[in-house]
């Protein structure tokens, strides 16, 4: 085997500015898919992180049917106290569970005495959210750092702009309960809240009791319970847990109480997230295409360049399996060069780009620093695809040579 | 018991719609270490007869036994892997591997075709070298040496591998007189040092006076044997 590969060695050696040619064009296609692999991945990992962490949660759990009329805010379709309790009992038993947040969700009417618009608004725990969303705080620009008490409220910075209040202002929220009740309370501005890209993303927040109060509430009923994961690759096993445990929670119709939905299927980011997937699948494509025609190329020559060799290696005795090695080795060889060359010029690419930092804006938010990474096992990915669709495109090359009649092969010219 | 018994042996070629008999109704004996030529004008068939001797091609007719093997019933494996127990050859081009040294394209048959472990093979191919002169020359590659030294080298890596029958097509075509006798000469020594029997073809009538046995073809037809010293009888076919 050694001198099969000191042979393929040797004779991509032989053809040097080929040999080189074709290494270029793959290590410039490795270096090519990983720095968008790198880019691609790293930004949706971020937006994901923006995503969840700024105000989804990785997990949410409403009651049946909640999510398909979110729009509406419905107060009817909230999770009784006893619900809730079912739930949090789950969530305390379901290993992986980080943190969780119950919210009440509502819509209502926002004054600053002089004038009123709409807002949507959630009651929270305050220290439950930020552990449920660690990039909430971040996200308050002025103020102070957290609804510190009851009677604050975060403001949406275009509501805070387009109404013209600051922090420190005194606002009047307004909102009509589940039975149709008006009532209203009066809040001080204790922060204006940075917009995020997505649903719920321009809402404004209350601690939660301030919502019981205002929607006139005995008992707490929440909109919706944001859970945070320990292991955010383990989302769809959290998932099915969950759904596992409340199986058997069902309503006098015999249809379940409770839905459990991760982010994915509550942010339209999620949609970008599959277009960022297939993109990729296609750059990766559009690698094996450039490496199946140049090695196929490559070797095709290689054949019909050596075909006096060939009919000389067959003639003293050289096996057809080995013939076919020694063009499928130079094939290997010339795969695993571009791989290994691309993948570490590759490599090197990525870090240039971390230490000069590209910003981007995404929606409102504006200069985000896309810190760049690669999963090693993608480095191992796309070489070991280069690889094996160089063995893959030399085949029919090798076959050819090692069918070859050695009487017609030593008559080439 | 005869090397090679060839029995009515016959090969055509189709070209086209056209059918070219090469050979026809070629019989003969060649028995174990002699030196053997055949010759003939171009087209005579005496490159076609080689090939079939040395099992690259079959008969379409007849009964073909090399070392006691009917070669025309083999497979392209096992017609492979018979010349690589039993024949040695040497080309009229030389056909030395380019981007293998002097002592690689010996090595070559006992690694790719034989396996035979490194020690022996060590013995064998400085043996050879020494044998055809090469020895000081064993590093070099194949365009780094003359033509007589690459015929030499193609000698070695024929005898390599011990075989009992080395064919050779036209070996000192392109070589000039001096170079044609010295390898001539070469493939005599080793005969009689190995017992090994050589098969070339010419068309040098001075290169022919060196075979012991002398075959002539013509137009495909073994028109003609002549024995020299005493090594077999003379007699006409």
């Amino acid at each position: 085997m050694l001198n099969l590969f000191k042979i393929a060695t040797r004779n991509l050696r032989r053809y040097r500015r080929r040999t080189i040619l074709t290494a270029s064009l793959i290590v410039t296609g490795v270096i090519f898919v990983l720095v968008f692999v790198a880019v691609t991945g790293s930004f949706k990992t971020m937006m994901i992180g923006q995503v969840t962490d700024s105000f989804l949660g990785h997990i949410q759990i409403h009651s049946k049917g909640y999510v398909a009329s979110i729009d509406s805010l419905p107060l009817t379709m909230n999770l009784r106290s006893q619900s809730v309790k079912k739930v949090e009992k789950a969530l305390h038993e379901i290993p992986g569970i980080e943190a969780y947040s119950p919210r009440i969700k509502f819509g209502g009417m926002f004054s600053n005495f002089v004038e009123t618009t709409n807002i949507r608004l959630n009651g929270v725990y305050p220290e439950k959210e930020i552990k449920t969303l660690p990039f909430f705080l971040s996200r308050i620009r002025e103020g102070g750092k957290i609804i510190k008490k009851k009677g604050e409220i975060l403001v949406p910075e275009l509501l805070a702009k387009g109404m013209k209040v600051k922090v420190g202002d005194m606002v009047v929220v307004i909102a009509t309960n589940k039975d149709g009740s008006v009532n209203g309370k009066q809040f001080r501005v204790g922060g204006i809240l940075e917009s995020a890209t997505g649903p719920g993303g321009r809402d404004g927040y209350i601690h939660i009791e301030d919502a019981m109060e205002i929607l006139r509430m005995d008992n707490m009923e929440v909109s919706e319970i944001a859970v945070r994961l320990k292991d955010f690759s383990r989302l769809h096993e959290a998932q099915n847990k969950l759904q596992d445990a409340f199986s058997s929670e069902l309503n006098k119709k015999g249809k379940p109480i409770f839905e459990v939905h991760t982010w994915e299927k509550l942010s339209p980011f999620y949609n970008i997230a599959r277009m960022i997937d297939l993109m990729t699948f296609f750059i990766k494509l559009m690698l094996v295409a450039i490496v199946l025609i140049s090695i196929m190329n490559v070797m095709i020559m290689a054949v019909y360049e050596r075909v006096r060799e060939i009919g000389t290696i067959a003639a003293i005795g050289t096996l057809p399996g080995k013939i076919l090695s020694m063009f499928v080795i130079e094939g290997f060889c010339l795969g695993f060069i571009g791989a290994v060359i691309g993948s570490i010029i590759g490599g090197a690419v990525i870090f240039i780009i971390n230490i000069y930092g590209v910003t981007f804006d995404f929606g409102r938010q504006k200069g985000l620093i896309l810190s760049t990474s690669v999963n090693p096992n993608d480095f191992i990915v796309v070489s070991v695809i280069v690889i094996i669709v160089s063995v893959l495109a030399s085949l029919q090359p090798a076959f050819k040579a090692s069918r070859m009649d050695p009487v017609q092969a030593l008559r080439h010219i | 018991m005869s090397l090679i018994k060839a029995e009515d042996i016959s090969k055509d070629y189709q070209a086209g719609e056209i059918s070219i008999k090469a050979l026809r109704d070629v019989s003969f004996e060649i028995e174990p270490s002699s030196f053997v030529s055949f010759v003939g004008p171009s087209g005579s068939g005496k490159t076609t007869l080689l090939n079939l001797i040395g099992c690259l091609d079959k008969p379409t007719q007849g009964r073909l036994r090399v070392a006691e093997t009917d070669v025309s019933t083999l497979n392209q494996k096992q017609s492979a892997s018979f010349r690589g127990k039993h024949i040695g050859f040497i080309f009229q081009d030389f056909n030395l591997m380019p981007v293998l040294t002097v002592y690689e394209n010996i090595e070559y048959p006992l690694i790719m075709v034989q396996e035979i472990p490194v020690q022996e093979r060590k013995r064998r191919i400085m043996s050879l070298l020494e044998a055809v002169g090469m020895d000081e020359q064993k590093d070099k590659y194949p365009g780094q040496i003359s033509g007589g030294q690459k015929q030499r080298v193609a000698v070695a890596r024929a005898l390599v591998t011990n075989p009992e029958l080395v064919i050779a097509d036209e070996p000192t075509a392109n070589l000039d007189r001096k170079t044609a006798y010295m390898v001539i000469d070469l493939m005599k020594k080793m005969r009689d040092e190995l017992k090994t029997t050589f098969i070339f073809s010419t068309h040098d009538p001075k290169i022919v006076d060196e075979a012991e046995i002398v075959y002539t073809l013509e137009d495909g037809e073994l028109t003609g044997r002549e024995a020299k010293g005493g090594i077999n009888d003379v007699k006409s076919i």
